[in-house]
């Protein structure tokens, strides 16, 4: 017979009251929190302008709002969708709370830069923010040259600027998980018993790390270019506009990686936990995640193949660019292998994790479309492309974030939200996303193209379709923060392991102390042991 | 093709438009192979092996490597063949067929300026006929544009400072969307307009009624003069400039010893940056006109030089006979 | 594979510990090895974050070469060779005191610092002596840029490089300092392609300097800490991390020097 269930009296949440020991904190659990509110802040806001666009789009004309407001409206969804949203995510949010515990550290290596990290993702936010406010910016979120240098009239170098600075947050995370995780894990933690949670966040540091670098010196050149004047990819002057393309894409498609990495780390974590077994292939996973990281750097040119590049480069990229596909494909098997014989039940994760394998699954899919060259020459820039990358981005990055949101609240708020609502919005989510972005195929295959705030009249019926699906869409994403929001006050105390779940984070206490641990742990079994899970229950009962 | 009256498939109006569609239901058949069969496989095993009772857990199943080894060695195979085939179709779609009608066009925020051989020029429209491959070399005035023809199933960017090209093969009379496939700004989306495909007979009638101006090349060739060409390059060989009767096609020396295909490559750098590959035994007098000459009389001169070299380049416009304007052929 | 002791219960301070390791560590040994590898994680970052000029200069270096050569032979020898003395010396300075810090030096430590801060600054007096000679010159992109106009180190002087001479005879256009060969392009093209050296050129010193700056900060910083002594020999990895972050610095400089002063340079 269990005790009913309390919040544990001391835990990282009470311990220091008032605004200064929240922005001054060097706990990696506040800090989370406080990534937490920011992007969700930063999701509403790309939200809207989403909103606007699909207004636009349910008609022909460009009736709704003139073409440069559209066209800011849809530089100001991607800029913060993108850098202010999604690369941040699950790092930030639930790679900063729980790297730690699951590799069984007090805190993350260097907890002042985390916080530094956070400061600077503020900073970066602002001046983009301002930038949009003070009149916006209508050069796409990739920024292209000459438009963006010479072309555009708009606040290119505010948020430019904004994001060269969110940049160094997200390298200083990339860098502080390295070093935690290469020198931080307790005693009989190796390697190989890591939860691929933290494998999925190694990699994507590693491309953290490595890759946006060259977007901010990218920005720089873009800067000094519009701003002072000099002539790097000035076709005039003799320089190349293409050059600021290669440089741009170095970076973005990696980054692309930053965005789905740990999505896949999470649904690892998921697909286990509710079938109560143990990920299936688990080298293969962990090491799909590297190759993933390493194939992410050699592909960037698959965005250009009609840029004018030579047919011999195009080859090139295209051939590589299907190695990606193989670890991805890896992964999806091996999730499927993992149910089979399990003990599965549907808790809205793993509704989640459901919906995350069919939407990756198709996303991944069609950027088969994409690589394929006699294939893309017809697709490039039209909303085929739109649609592919939502669905990994929406369909893939942000199912994974709020199955994982769903999965960890109870260890983060020590409070269980409601089951009912919950499902209702994962269903909603579901629905909502097909029919937002399937159309979206059909009518890019038929050559709307990407940008457009008109088109043809005989392309309504499936804009339309693509409309009403973003109402749903978002009506599943406003539900949760009412019922979580909810649940911080009413809902059900969760105790330390209502899942019963594997991972060292689950030992400790809902919401956990300050320190995590009270006693470091020490491992002695392999990841993803239920037996063990299931031992330890039955000691507390 | 339509559904209930929506547009779902777009037309199959150029000789390559079947291959693509070809190759993108083989695609689609595969994808929907492994994303039906993973669909199946996931639902399926949620419901056979859902939990029975509190505490139940899994089997302890750690991993197969022969099952690794199938599920990379298969995917690799299907993507190695998606790669052929579309490579192969990409490779068809870039190299246009020698006997290809030329036709220029320039992108320019926001309209598209086309300008055919014969003199018409076009703004938004394309009059082309049907059977007849069709070459289309691109470039922009300001920023980047991409023109794309979806019914034909091709597009290519058109870039400041250089030439870009694409080509297709009309099939079915008829009129198709033209698109600007690359933001270029504020009216990106009305950069659009309409390929009218015609029967020959049909293009030939349209073709009389147009031309006022004379055809490129004699425009070319009063702008030859204008701009004093004609002081140095004198037919004679003995000017300042090398002569240009017959040039286009032969390979010349260069003062550095190497040689260069005289191509409208070759002609384009010559004018804009005319030190960069002199001929040799002449000395590096000309000057340069990167910025005094707009797109669309480049193009024109460089028409008139190839007008001088008769003998030369493959490509005849469309077969019929027809005197002037098309008085210099090719 | 950690090195985490395992203290299986308390993590109190029963043992008595350096008062510079910070409670998430362990050992301070722990607490070295993160910062060592952390900074060499943020020097793998500063390599891609410069990668980005150098291939930028790359491709512009096989398409113009000759704009580059003539631009780069208008920089002075003296000034960037004396720079390059400066950078190199600050660096020994710099090994100098991280020696002195690990054998518990505090005064010669300190004043090895301020010997590295001050070649620091000599090169940074440096760089504003060439960045105003350019400014002179014109040779600043988007600023009254002008090529063929006052050109510093020709003979031939400033009336001789017509700007905008149609028709001038070989190697006049680009009146280099040494003309032993013809240009390939006149004195239009260098007008617009000597521009795009030019913009590489402020772009990549002044990322550098700027770094300089920073460095020279840092110095300030770990120079008070010194003072202070709070360094031994168990802890002065602060001292060591700045070393190696300023020896990237010269590093950076030691690739740019050749790339930028000593295009086509014949003694």
């Amino acid at each position: 017979m269990l005790d009913k269930l309390k919040i544990p009296e001391r835990n990282y949440l009470n311990n220091g009251h008032g605004l200064a020991s929240w922005l001054l904190t060097k706990d990696h659990k506040r800090i989370a929190i406080m990534y937490l509110i920011s992007i969700s802040v930063m999701f509403f806001l790309g939200g809207l302008f989403a909103v606007g666009i699909r207004l636009e789009l349910a008609t022909p004309a460009g009736d709704f709002v003139q073409a440069d407001t559209y066209n800011k409206f849809f530089t100001a969804h991607g800029v913060i969708m993108v850098f202010f949203f999604l690369i941040p995510s699950i790092p930030a949010v639930l790679g900063n709370f729980l790297i730690p515990p699951m590799i069984g550290a007090k805190d993350l290596a260097f907890p002042r830069i985390n916080l530094l990290s956070l400061y600077i993702y503020w900073i970066g936010g602002i001046f983009t923010l301002y930038a949009m406010l003070s009149g916006g910016v209508d050069t796409g979120w990739t920024f292209y040259t000459p438009y963006s240098a010479t072309g555009s009239n708009s606040n290119v170098v505010p948020v430019a600027l904004g994001v060269f600075i969110a940049g160094f947050s997200s390298i200083l995370t990339g860098l502080n998980f390295i070093v935690t995780i290469h020198r931080m894990r307790a005693p009989g933690m190796t390697w190989f018993r890591l939860p691929l949670f933290v494998w999925a966040h190694y990699a994507t540091s590693l491309v953290q790390v490595l890759g946006t670098p060259v977007i901010a010196i990218t920005i720089v050149m873009l800067g000094v270019e519009r701003g002072l004047g000099f002539g790097i990819f000035d076709p005039t002057r003799g320089g190349d506009p293409v050059l600021f393309q290669h440089l741009f894409w170095f970076y973005s498609h990696p980054a692309v990686y930053i965005m789905i990495l740990p999505a896949l780390g999470v649904q690892s974590e998921l697909i286990s936990t509710f079938s109560r077994k143990t990920i299936f292939g688990y080298s293969f996973v962990a090491f799909s995640s590297l190759a993933i990281a390493v194939f992410g750097f050699i592909v960037w040119a698959h965005h250009m193949f009609v840029s004018g590049i030579s047919t011999y480069a195009a080859m090139v990229f295209s051939f590589l660019s299907f190695s990606v596909a193989i670890p991805s494909a890896v992964k999806v098997f091996n999730w499927t292998a993992t149910l089979y014989k399990g003990a599965i039940s549907f808790e809205t994760p793993m509704l989640y994790a459901y919906g995350f394998m069919g939407l990756f699954a198709i996303g991944g899919l069609t950027g088969l479309f994409l690589a394929t060259l006699g294939m893309d020459i017809h697709l490039h820039d039209t909303y085929f492309v739109v649609a592919h990358f939502h669905y990994i981005m929406v369909g893939g990055a942000i199912m994974g974030y709020l199955g994982g949101l769903h999965f960890w609240w109870p260890k983060i708020t020590g409070r269980m939200y409601s089951e009912f609502f919950s499902r209702i919005s994962a269903i909603l989510v579901f629905v909502g996303f097909n029919l937002t972005f399937f159309p979206q195929f059909v009518v890019g295959y038929l050559g709307m193209p990407r940008r457009y705030h008109a088109y043809p009249d005989e392309m309504q019926v499936l804009n339309v379709l693509s409309s009403a699906g973003a109402s749903v869409l978002g009506l599943g994403y406003l539900l949760p923060v009412l019922y979580f929001l909810w649940s911080l006050k009413k809902g059900e105390v969760a105790g330390p392991n209502p899942w019963g779940a594997s991972g060292l984070e689950w030992q400790m206490q809902s919401p956990p102390l300050t320190e995590n641990f009270v006693e470091v742990p020490i491992v002695t079994h392999e990841a993803y042991e239920y037996e063990h899970v299931v031992a330890k229950e039955k000691h507390l009962v | 093709m339509k559904i209930f009256g929506i547009p779902i498939f777009p037309d199959q109006a150029s000789t390559f438009a079947a291959d693509v569609d070809a190759l993108y239901f083989f695609i689609l058949a595969t994808c929907a192979f492994f994303a039906i069969g993973v669909a199946i496989a996931v639902i399926y095993f949620g419901i056979r092996y859902h939990k029975k009772h509190d505490g139940e857990i899994g089997a302890r199943i750690e991993g197969s490597l022969p099952l690794e080894l199938l599920w990379s060695v298969i995917p690799t195979i299907i993507a190695m063949v998606m790669f052929g085939w579309g490579a192969s179709v990409f490779y068809h779609l870039r190299r246009p067929p020698a006997e290809a009608m030329h036709i220029y066009a320039v992108g320019k925020q926001w309209m598209w300026k086309f300008q055919h051989l014969e003199g018409q020029r076009e703004i938004n429209e394309l009059h082309i006929p049907a059977g007849q491959p069709i070459k289309i070399t691109i470039s922009s005035e300001d920023v980047l544009h991409s023109l794309f023809f979806p019914a034909f199933r091709t597009k290519i960017d058109a870039i400041p400072g250089r030439y870009t090209e694409l080509w297709f093969e009309a099939q079915k009379p008829g009129q198709y969307h033209i698109f600007c496939a690359e933001y270029c700004g504020t009216n990106h989306s009305g950069m659009i307009g309409t390929v009218t495909v015609l029967e020959p007979a049909a293009y030939q009638a349209w073709l009389q009624g147009g031309a006022i101006e004379g055809s490129l090349a004699q425009r070319g060739a009063k702008l030859f003069n204008d701009l004093a060409c004609s002081t140095c390059h004198l037919e004679t060989g003995q000017g300042r400039g090398p002569s240009l009767a017959d040039i286009v096609g032969t390979t010349v020396s260069l003062q550095d010893g190497s040689s260069v295909l005289v191509d409208e490559a070759y002609l384009r750098e010559s004018i804009l940056n005319s030190q960069a590959k002199v001929v040799k035994g002449f000395q590096p007098l000309m000057p340069t006109f990167q910025g005094l000459i707009s797109e669309e009389n480049l193009v024109a001169l460089i028409e008139h030089v190839k007008s001088l070299s008769p003998h030369a380049a493959p490509a005849a416009p469309a077969a019929t006979p027809t005197p002037a304007p098309a008085g210099e052929k090719k | 594979m950690s090195n985490a002791v395992a203290h299986a219960d308390d993590h109190g301070h029963a043992h008595a510990h350096h008062p510079a390791l910070q409670h998430h560590f362990d050992t301070m040994a722990q607490q070295k090895e993160a910062a060592v590898v952390g900074m060499w994680v943020f020097l793998l970052t500063e390599i891609l974050f410069f990668g980005g000029l150098f291939a930028a200069y790359m491709v512009y270096r096989i398409w113009y070469f000759d704009a580059f050569a003539e631009a780069s032979r208008s920089l002075s020898l003296f000034w960037g060779g004396l720079n390059t003395a400066v950078l190199i010396g600050s660096s020994l300075t710099m090994a100098m005191a991280v020696r002195c810090a690990q054998t518990n030096k505090r005064s010669a430590t300190v004043n090895w610092l301020i010997l590295t801060m001050i070649l620091g600054t000599v090169f940074l007096g440096v760089k504003v002596i060439e960045y105003a000679d350019k400014f002179e010159h014109h040779h600043v992109p988007g600023y009254n840029f002008q090529w063929a106009a006052a050109h510093p180190s020709t003979s031939l002087g400033a009336g001789e490089a017509a700007a905008g001479a149609e028709h001038a005879a070989p190697g006049a256009g680009g009146a280099a300092a040494e003309p032993h060969r013809e240009l390939a392009l006149n004195a239009d093209q260098l007008q617009l392609t000597t521009q795009i050296y030019f913009s590489l050129y402020f772009t990549m010193t002044g990322l550098h300097a700027l770094h300089m700056i920073i460095g020279i900060g840092i110095m300030l910083v770990i120079t008070r800490m010194a003072w202070q002594g709070k360094f031994d020999e168990e802890y002065y990895t602060p001292v060591e991390m700045a070393g190696l972050y300023w020896h990237f610095v010269d590093i950076v400089w030691i690739f740019l020097f050749p790339l930028l002063y000593l295009v086509e340079r014949h003694v």
